[in-house]
């Protein structure tokens, strides 16, 4: 059985392909076959955060208008054998994409066996966003803890509700999850960021993973390393526990929590 | 937690103020999505017809789409003026000076 998981945001730079690459290997380290796909036509970047950039030989653009066959397109990652990536097309517009032919890689990608095919959705709300939910089963709704974030994400979450397959079929909803990115504990104790909770109750949804500002995220992408795999950072940490609740675990909220100083910094200031 | 902690509570920085904006938009975003985008041409074009023939205020239509069971119900309000200027809805000829 085949899950289709979209990472959405609405709004850009909130760390949507971060996370659908740290999503992607997290799953595949699990033993699962995963595809991640670039939906982002005409300003790819998965390629580049996943590290493959220079094995890109056919995209996705070419799989649906049928100039090679899927297996050409899917770029099989040096690190880990179960995951593939299907990169964006850097020359076509988002008009190259269509719902049917989406649909027909996707089912092929199913009856290859694949266990989880991870859809990274271009920012806004036309069509590549669009076509990156239409078939999902679950959503992982980025957001940062900052307002026009959470307002776009509130925007996504009704058209999960409405301008999916599942949706229009009545199959029961997609299932929403929240990834806050780009946390700030201390600024949130500070009372100048929105905490996990507040986000939480704004929304209304289930929070699965909260991922701490982390230098390791900018050192993980100039690298071409997805974060995840560095196990030092927090944000790597984070991803990982993630991805365990995204397999039903139960993990305990990391990163929260400001850190907490000594009498010493206490005294003398930060 | 230090010992003296409980005589600062958390601070009331801006974060408390974009929850607040926040929780209030999103429930007025909430509420109107769902709803015909064609409501508020609907709406201007009635206001057009209704003056032909009494001339009521541009806030005295009142537009909404509800649920009921499996059907939408489309509710229209119109709240004619008290000392109205209507002409008798029998004969009703569009009026000349308009």
């Amino acid at each position: 059985m085949t899950e289709i998981i979209v990472v959405t945001s609405g709004k850009g730079g909130v760390g949507k392909t971060t996370t659908s690459a740290s999503l992607a290997v997290g799953l595949a380290q699990r033993g699962k076959k995963v595809a991640v796909i670039d939906f982002d036509v005409g300003l790819r970047n998965l390629d580049l955060i996943m590290g493959c950039e220079r094995r890109v030989v056919y995209d996705f653009v070419n799989v649906i208008q049928g100039e090679c066959s899927l297996r050409q397109a899917l770029i099989k990652d040096k690190r880990i054998d179960t995951l593939f990536i299907l990169a964006a097309s850097q020359t076509r517009d988002k008009d190259a994409l269509s719902k049917e032919g989406v649909e027909r890689v996707l089912n092929e990608l199913a009856d290859d066996g694949f266990d989880y095919i991870i859809c990274d959705s271009p920012a806004g709300i036309e069509k590549g966003a669009a076509l990156a939910m239409y078939f999902a089963d679950r959503a992982v709704v980025v957001v940062n803890p900052e307002v026009s974030s959470v307002r776009d994400s509130d925007r996504i979450l009704g058209l999960l509700a409405s301008k999916t397959r599942r949706a229009e079929r009545g199959d029961g909803a997609v299932e929403q999850h929240l990834l806050l990115t780009r946390y700030s504990p201390d600024r949130v104790a500070g009372g100048d960021m929105m905490g996990v909770e507040d986000v939480k109750d704004i929304l209304g949804i289930e929070v699965l993973g909260v991922v701490p500002e982390s230098s390791g995220v900018l050192t993980a992408s100039n690298a071409g390393v997805p974060v995840i795999l560095d196990a030092e950072s927090a944000a790597g940490q984070a991803y990982a526990d993630a991805v365990a609740r995204l397999c039903g675990e139960t993990v305990t909220m990391r990163f929260i929590d400001a850190q907490k100083k000594g009498l010493f910094a206490r005294i003398f200031g930060s | 937690m230090g010992l003296f902690d409980f005589l600062r509570s958390r601070p009331r920085g801006s974060a408390t103020v974009a929850t607040e904006r926040l929780r209030i938009i999103v429930a007025q975003e909430r509420a109107q999505s769902g709803r015909p985008d064609y409501l508020p041409l609907l709406r201007r074009e009635l206001l057009e017809v209704i003056r032909k023939y009494v001339n009521i205020d541009p806030e005295a239509i009142e537009i909404s789409v509800e649920r009921e069971g499996n059907q939408d119900v489309l509710e229209l309000s119109v709240a004619l003026p008290e000392k109205g200027v209507a002409a008798p809805a029998t004969d009703a000829t569009p009026a000349s000076d308009a």
